[in-house]
């Protein structure tokens, strides 16, 4: 039966034919034109995730995000006994986002067109930094900061919601971020 | 210690079956359909919630639902059949008897065990931590104790695997090298050695840290090696059911390879750089720098992508070729129009083939591609890319050669053969459908693993456009109908394998083989040339690899394109 066969020749000297050895050469050029994409768009794209990412402990983290937003709070927003903060931090500064179970705090309002050093991290478990309707996604650790220097473009309001499973209550860690002219 | 040296021939087919391996190969089948059976019944939980128009589950309930879905079909199911494989991979291609058999049960019997006692864990409640359990979420000591007991099981039936192909070598029971098929479940056996260590790595310091002593589990480290195992274990499912192509071209047609070479370096290739890629997952974490990911994720990768176009090639380029042989020559497509469209070991294979290539492997290429993933990370898009790799790729793939295992292995007639014949049509394109809704629902945002995406009572709903609520209930109906066709086949399969007419062989014994040795391989026949048209032997094949190139780079631009309108970051 064909299925348990193989040739008497070596299977390795046998020559190539034609249709694979076009497919081959044509597979592999592509293959190579996708590697080469990913670093000419570090080099002359907008959308790259950052490298810049620090070891820390989720107390000196909230502490800061603390001190952030009691600098540059507005106003707070949400139901009565789960107010959070809104903070308009200036353009160009360190903005703290704390991901916890199961909420985002705080929120922020951005003005467009400015750039933004948004530092994420998780106080407990894993969670998503999932924006929405831009649709970009990030992992949010516990232990590491990470630093993203993001440029809103369009004004408008925004949500963030959790898109890693984090528990019962997954679905209800839902947040706002204002961006103004 | 006497041997069993015991082999039938089936009448049907001239296969060889050593008795230990065969009983082995239908034990291990009847567990993985059991998983399916639990897997599928899960299923109709998951849809029916994801369906907000349904909404099925509450969310505690659906959480531990979707969890004990995602172990049973993507472990369970599929681990058990493709130890089936291995051995008929072995034992059966090689006739040769099974190495060492009363291994070969214990690992069985830790994989039953583990199985037990990882789905009781998820039974109690307080493990619904999915798949992944990505620490530090923490499940029950059990939930990582079941995984490793059934892993422990899978690594010795690696080995009497690997044992039998020693014996098969120094009994001399085939000449030259091993088969195509043996050798891809070579590969796929290998994969399994190194994703099974990375598995030991991570599970055991979770198990110890779950029961206390260990202090810490870092969640960037587990992630990394977490996925070497999680991803790593896909491969294995791939080389796997690549290797069942083969198999099912060759028992449907008789095809052989175009070039043997081709093909088992492209095997090579999977061993070499598949495992690279299972750091695509990464690539929206923190801590992991661009270099890492772009090397890991694509240049090994893409030659890992590159050994998946040759086999979508040469699969049906062997047939294309066969049927040539055949006389099928008009046209670009004739050998394809009078392919046995009823016969549902080729349909599901061919769906499987189509699926995996169009849906599963253009997606797969988007999520590994480090910018691009912004866009798709956790997404439901990714259920989407791995249901038409795994679900229509492998699971359907397995299908198609256990319509062929019933009689030759089960020595049962088919059972409903008419349902049988449409079985591959209704699983395949409902879930190809499911697939391919998941994906767009994914592309506008709506995420994976999430009860309510309407936010029910939330003070800062997000509200999801109307099109990620059709897709996501246009997923749901195809789910179901992919529902429909996996009760389908398990109806078949259990009612031939348990109440279907026994097939009878006059005077039918086993014998035995001198020396375990079965007859010696008869000799090769010439290599083909001389076929097809334009100086290729397979044209048509050639024609559809260009449609499949074609829709890969329109859809990967397209993607960078949507990318390039998001806000900036670096």
């Amino acid at each position: 039966m064909t299925i348990s066969y193989t040739r008497d020749k070596v299977w390795w000297k046998e020559p190539l034919e034609r249709t694979e050895l076009i497919w081959v050469v044509i597979a592999l050029i592509w293959c190579l034109i996708m590697f080469f994409m990913m670093p000419y768009w570090h080099i002359y794209g907008q959308q790259n995730l950052s490298n810049e990412a620090y070891r820390a402990k989720p107390e000196d983290f909230a502490k800061k995000a603390e001190e952030m937003i009691e600098k540059y709070k507005v106003r707070e927003e949400g139901p009565e006994n789960l107010k959070v903060p809104v903070v308009r931090p200036p353009a160009g500064s360190d903005v703290y986002l704390i991901a916890r179970l199961w909420s985002w705090t705080p929120i922020l309002e951005l003005q467009a067109g400015q750039s933004y050093r948004i530092h994420l991290m998780s106080m407990d478990w894993l969670h998503g930094f999932s924006l929405q309707p831009e649709n970009i996604n990030i992992q949010v650790h516990p232990g590491y900061d990470h630093v993203l220097t993001v440029t809103p473009t369009n004004p408008g309001t925004y949500s963030i919601i959790c898109n890693e499973y984090c528990g019962v209550n997954h679905h209800t860690m839902a947040s706002r971020l204002y961006v103004v002219k | 210690m006497a041997v069993n040296r015991m082999f039938r021939t089936d009448p049907a087919t001239g296969l060889v079956f050593h008795e230990p391996a065969e009983k082995l190969m239908r034990w291990n089948a009847v567990a993985a359909v059991v998983s399916l059976l639990v897997g599928g019944l899960l299923a109709i939980g998951v849809v029916l919630t994801r369906w907000q128009a349904v909404h099925l589950l509450p969310p505690d309930l659906f959480y531990q639902v979707l969890t004990a879905h995602g172990l049973n079909m993507l472990v369970f199911w599929i681990i058990f059949f493709e130890i089936a494989v291995l051995y008929f991979a072995a034992s059966t291609l090689l006739k040769c008897r099974l190495a060492a058999p009363k291994m070969a049960w214990l690992g069985f019997w830790l994989m039953v065990l583990g199985a037990l006692v990882n789905n009781y864990s998820v039974l109690r409640g307080d493990s619904s931590v999915m798949f992944t359990s990505y620490a530090p979420m923490g499940a029950h000591p059990t939930f990582y104790l079941g995984l490793i007991l059934f892993a422990v099981g899978a690594l010795i039936a690696c080995f009497v695997f690997f044992g039998t192909l020693v014996v098969a070598r120094a009994e001399r029971t085939y000449r030259n090298s091993v088969p195509l098929v043996t050798f891809g479940a070579i590969t796929a056996a290998i994969i399994a050695v190194f994703t099974i260590a990375a598995g030991a790595i991570i599970l055991i310091p979770t198990f110890l840290w779950s029961v206390g002593l260990v202090e810490y589990i870092d969640s960037l480290m587990y992630r990394t090696i977490w996925w070497a195992f999680g991803h790593s274990s896909q491969q294995i499912n791939v080389s796997a059911h690549v290797a069942v192509w083969y198999a099912i071209a060759a028992i449907v047609f008789g095809a052989k390879p175009m070039s043997e070479k081709v093909s088992r370096t492209a095997f090579l290739l999977y061993i070499l750089f598949l495992q690279l890629a299972s750091a695509h997952h990464l690539l929206a974490d923190p801590g992991l720098t661009s270099n890492w990911k772009i090397f890991n994720t694509s240049y090994a990768m893409y030659l890992a992508v590159l050994a998946s176009m040759v086999h979508g090639l040469t699969v049906p380029g062997a047939i294309e070729v066969a049927q040539r042989k055949k006389g099928y020559t008009q046209g670009l497509f004739e050998w394809l129009r009078k392919a046995p469209w009823g016969n549902p070991v080729f349909s599901a294979m061919f769906i499987s083939l189509i699926g995996f290539g169009f849906l599963g492997g253009i997606s797969g290429v988007m999520m590994g591609t480090e910018q691009l993933n912004l866009i798709i990370h956790n997404t439901i898009y990714v259920p989407g890319h791995f249901h038409a790799t795994v679900v229509v790729g492998t699971t359907l793939a397995f299908m198609g050669l256990t319509y062929f295992l019933i009689p030759v292995l089960f020595r049962r007639e088919l059972a409903f053969p008419t349902l049988a014949k449409y079985q591959p049509y209704v699983f395949g394109l409902g879930m190809s459908g499911a697939a391919l809704f998941l994906m767009g629902a994914g592309t506008l945002g709506v995420p994976r693993r999430h009860w309510d995406i309407g936010f029910a009572g939330n003070a800062f709903a997000y509200e999801f456009p109307g099109a990620a609520w059709l897709m996501m209930a246009l997923a749901g109906i195809t789910g179901l109908i992919a529902i429909v066709g996996g009760a389908m086949y398990l109806l078949i399969t259990v009612w031939s394998v348990f109440l279907g007419k026994r097939i009878v062989t006059p005077g039918f014994q086993l014998v035995r083989a001198r020396d375990g040795m079965a007859p010696r391989a008869p000799a090769a026949g010439p290599v083909i040339a001389g076929h097809g048209s334009a100086g290729m032997v397979a044209p048509g094949t050639f024609v559809l690899a260009l449609v499949f190139l074609t829709a890969f780079i329109l859809y990967y631009f397209v993607n960078w394109k949507y990318l390039s309108t998001v806000w900036p970051l670096r």
